[in-house]
C-alpha cells in the first residue's frame, strides 16, 4: 500500500504565527488520514446476517461470511442450500430480506461496488446476436474500465477462444459459452470473481483450464469466491471453505482446519518399548493390533516420516506399510451435512 | 443515471434489432404494403376517373390514413413484441445476470432499452410514412398537409406503446407481454370508433367511451391526430356532418394539454417499469 499523506514532511510546527484552530485541523486531518492509511485494505467481501425467503420456504438464514483480497473461498453444499442466492445478492441481483453487503470496501446496494468485480452465473448466456469479441466490448464499456483492444483479446485467449473472437455466440457450444463467460468475468481488471459453478459445461481439459486460472488469479493477488459441487476442484484451489446447508453457515475455516491433521498409519512388527517411544514422539499414538496411527503435527507435513522409519528399522521393527491419511474434504463434507439431518 | 449506460445499452438493443430477422421481416412486409398501395393508388386515379377534385381527395386521404394505419399496426406490433422478449427474455434466459453485475443502474438499462426501441420504432415509422406519402404523390398528386407533425404523432403513438410493453414485461411473461399490449392496442382503436359513433348520434355516454379509453391508453388518441395532420383541411368542412364519426378521418388536431398527457403518461408508465424491475429478484 502507498504511503498516506500523512508521510509527507513538512506539516505545521508549534510557534509558527498560524492561528491554532489551523494547525489543529491540519493536525487532525494528517492523524485522520495516517489512520486511514494504517488500515488493512477492506475485505473483498464481507456479508453479516444475510437473510432471503422466497413465499413460505427460507432459503438463506442469517449467512455471514468474509473472503480476504486475494483469497480463494470455496462455497459448498448440497443442492437448495442457498449457494447461488447468496451470490446473487452479495451481487446486488437479489434483494436480501435483512443484512448487510460490503464488496471491496463498498455498500453493496451502490453500484459503483461492482466496478471491480467479475462475475460468471450459473445460468450463463451471452447475446447471441453478438461475436464473442463484441460481448467483451460490451462488458468494458458496462464497467466503465478503460481496456485496450489487445487486453481484451488476451482474455479470450486465455479461455481458449483466440480463434473464435470474430464468431458469433450464438453458434457456441455450451461449453465454448462457459468459456467466454470466464473471460466475461475476467476482463475488467477485476480485484474479485465471483464464480458459480464455473466448470459445469466443461470437459476435464476446461476444469483443468478453469483450476489454472483461479490459481494465477490468486497469484497475482485477485480475490476469487468459487461455488462449486465439485469438491475435488475446491479442496485443490481453495484456500478456505464456507459450508452452506439449509441456507446456514454449517461450517467454515480453512482445510487444515476443517479437515483435521494429517495422519500417519502404519502396519509394524516387533515394536518394542523403544520403538512406540519414537512413535509416541513423532505424534499422538493410537494402535489397534499391529496398526498404529500418528497424527502428525500441522507443521511437520511429511519431511519427518523418512526418519521415523529409519529409526523404527534401527529399533528392529519390521515395517509392512506406511500410508499418509487424510480424512476427505468429500467424508468432512457429508459428516457435517449428515449431522445436520440428525439435529 | 448513467448516460454512458442508457446510450451502450441503447446501442445494443438497435443492434440486435438490426441483426436479428426482425429488421428484414419488417422490411419485406413495408415493402408489401408500399407495393399494394401504389397498386391501389393508380387504381383510383384511373378508374374513378370521373370523380370531382372533393371526392378524389376524399378517396386519397381516407385511403392514405388507412394504409398508414397498417403501418402504425406493424409499428406497434413489431415493437410491443420486441419490447417484451428484450427484457423479460434476457431475465428469463440468463443474459441479464451478468450484464445487470457490473457497475449499473437497472433503471439505466431500462431507460436504455426504452431509448433504443423508441429510436428503432421512430426511425421505421418516419421512413415508411415518408415512402408512402412519395407513393401518393407519384399517383395521385397528393401531398399531406402536415407530414412532420404526422409522422412525428405516429412515431409517439408507437413509443406509448413500447412502454407499456416494458412494463409489463417486468411483471409477466415476454410473449403474453407483447399480446396483452398489442391487444389493449386495438380494443383503444374500437373504443374510439364506438366514442366516434357516439358523438355522431349525440349519445354522450357513448361518446365518453372513446374519451376515457384515450386518457387510459393515448395510442388511439395521438393516431387520430396523426390522420388529422395526413388529411386536407378542406375536406371536413366539404363533407359535412354526415362523416362525424368516420374512423379515417381525424376531426380535430391535438390539444397541448393532451399531447403534454401523452408525454407524462409515458414518463409515469416508465417510471412504473423502472420500479417494478429495480425490485425484481434475478
Amino acid at each position: 500500500m502507498a504511503a498516506g499523506p500523512a508521510a509527507r514532511p513538512g506539516g505545521p510546527s508549534p510557534g509558527t504565527a498560524r492561528p491554532d484552530t489551523a494547525g489543529l485541523d491540519t493536525a487532525g486531518l494528517d492523524s485522520a488520514r495516517q489512520l486511514l492509511a494504517d488500515l488493512p485494505p477492506s475485505a473483498a467481501v464481507w456479508c453479516s446476517g444475510l437473510r432471503k425467503r422466497y413465499g413460505r420456504r427460507t432459503a438463506v438464514d442469517g449467512v455471514s461470511f468474509t473472503v480476504g483480497r486475494g483469497e480463494v473461498l470455496g462455497l459448498l453444499g448440497p443442492n437448495g442450500a442457498g449457494k447461488t442466492s447468496v451470490i446473487k445478492m452479495l451481487l446486488g441481483l437479489v434483494r436480501p430480506d435483512a443484512g448487510e453487503v460490503l464488496l471491496l470496501g463498498r455498500p453493496g446496494q451502490d453500484p459503483q461496488a461492482r466496478a471491480r468485480v467479475g462475475y460468471l452465473p450459473e445460468l450463463f448466456r451471452y447475446q447471441p446476436w453478438l461475436t464473442a469479441a463484441e460481448v467483451l466490448a460490451l462488458h468494458v464499456r458496462l464497467s466503465g474500465t478503460a481496456v485496450p483492444a489487445a487486453e481484451q483479446r488476451d482474455r479470450l485467449a486465455l479461455v481458449g477462444l483466440a480463434e473464435r473472437a470474430g464468431d458469433r455466440v450464438g453458434g457456441f457450444s455450451k461449453g465454448m459459452q462457459q468459456r467466454l463467460g470466464l473471460a466475461v468475468a475476467l476482463v475488467a481488471r477485476p480485484e474479485l470473481v465471483v464464480l458459480d459453478e464455473p466448470t459445469s459445461a466443461l470437459d476435464p481439459l476446461g476444469r483443468a483450464d478453469v483450476r489454472d486460472v483461479v490459481l494465477s488469479l490468486r497469484d497475482s493477488g485477485v480475490a476469487v469466491l468459487l461455488n462449486s459441487h465439485l469438491i475435488g476442484e475446491v479442496e485443490r484451489v481453495c484456500d478456505r471453505v464456507v459450508i452452506l446447508d439449509k441456507g446456514r453457515v454449517a461450517a467454515s475455516g480453512t482445510l487444515a482446519e476443517l479437515l483435521g491433521a494429517r495422519e500417519l498409519r502404519l502396519h509394524l512388527e516387533g515394536v518394542g518399548a523403544a520403538a512406540e517411544q519414537r512413535l509416541a514422539a513423532a505424534g499422538r499414538l493410537t494402535r489397534s493390533g499391529d496398526w498404529f496411527s500418528v497424527a502428525l503435527p500441522d507443521d511437520d507435513e511429511a519431511a519427518g516420516v523418512p526418519d521415523l522409519v529409519a529409526d523404527l528399522v534401527g529399533h528392529g521393527v519390521r515395517v509392512h506399510a506406511v500410508e499418509p491419511a487424510r480424512i476427505s474434504l468429500e467424508e468432512r463434507l457429508l459428516g457435517i451435512l449428515r449431522d445436520g439431518e440428525r439435529r | 443515471m448513467s448516460a454512458r449506460v442508457v446510450l451502450t445499452v441503447a446501442g445494443l438493443t438497435l443492434r440486435e434489432a438490426a441483426r436479428r430477422k426482425v429488421l428484414r421481416a419488417l422490411a419485406g412486409l413495408t415493402v408489401v404494403l408500399l407495393a399494394l398501395s401504389a397498386w391501389g393508388f393508380s387504381r383510383i386515379s384511373t378508374e374513378f376517373g370521373g370523380l370531382t377534385t372533393g371526392e378524389a381527395r376524399f378517396a386519397a386521404a381516407t385511403v392514405l390514413n388507412l394504409v398508414m394505419f397498417g403501418f402504425s399496426l406493424i409499428a406497434a406490433l413489431g415493437t410491443a413484441f420486441l419490447a417484451g422478449p428484450t427484457l423479460a427474455g434476457e431475465v428469463e434466459s440468463g443474459t441479464a445476470l451478468a450484464m445487470l453485475a457490473r457497475p449499473v443502474r437497472r433503471s439505466a438499462v431500462l431507460v436504455g432499452k426504452w431509448l433504443g426501441l423508441v429510436a428503432f420504432g421512430s426511425g421505421f415509422v418516419v421512413l415508411a410514412g415518408l415512402a408512402q406519402f412519395l407513393v401518393v404523390q407519384v399517383t395521385v398528386g397528393y401531398w399531406p398537409p402536415q407530414p412532420v407533425t404526422g409522422l412525428a404523432l405516429l412515431a409517439g403513438q408507437t413509443a406509448v406503446l413500447l412502454t407499456l410493453g416494458l412494463l409489463l414485461a417486468t411483471v409477466i411473461s415476454p410473449m403474453a407481454s407483447g399480446v396483452v399490449a398489442v391487444g389493449l392496442f386495438g380494443a383503444t382503436w374500437i373504443a374510439g370508433v364506438v366514442g366516434g359513433i357516439g358523438a355522431s348520434l349525440g349519445n354522450e355516454g357513448v361518446a365518453r367511451v372513446g374519451t376515457v379509453s384515450r386518457m387510459l391508453l393515448p395510442t388511439d388518441g395521438l393516431w387520430r391526430g396523426a390522420m388529422h395532420a395526413f388529411q386536407d383541411p378542406t375536406l371536413l368542412t366539404q363533407l359535412g356532418p354526415g362523416f362525424e364519426g368516420f374512423p379515417f378521418l381525424g376531426e380535430a388536431p391535438l390539444t397541448a394539454t393532451y399531447l403534454a398527457w401523452a408525454a407524462l403518461w409515458v414518463v409515469v408508465v416508465l417510471g412504473l417499469a423502472a420500479m417494478a424491475f429495480r425490485r425484481r429478484d434475478l
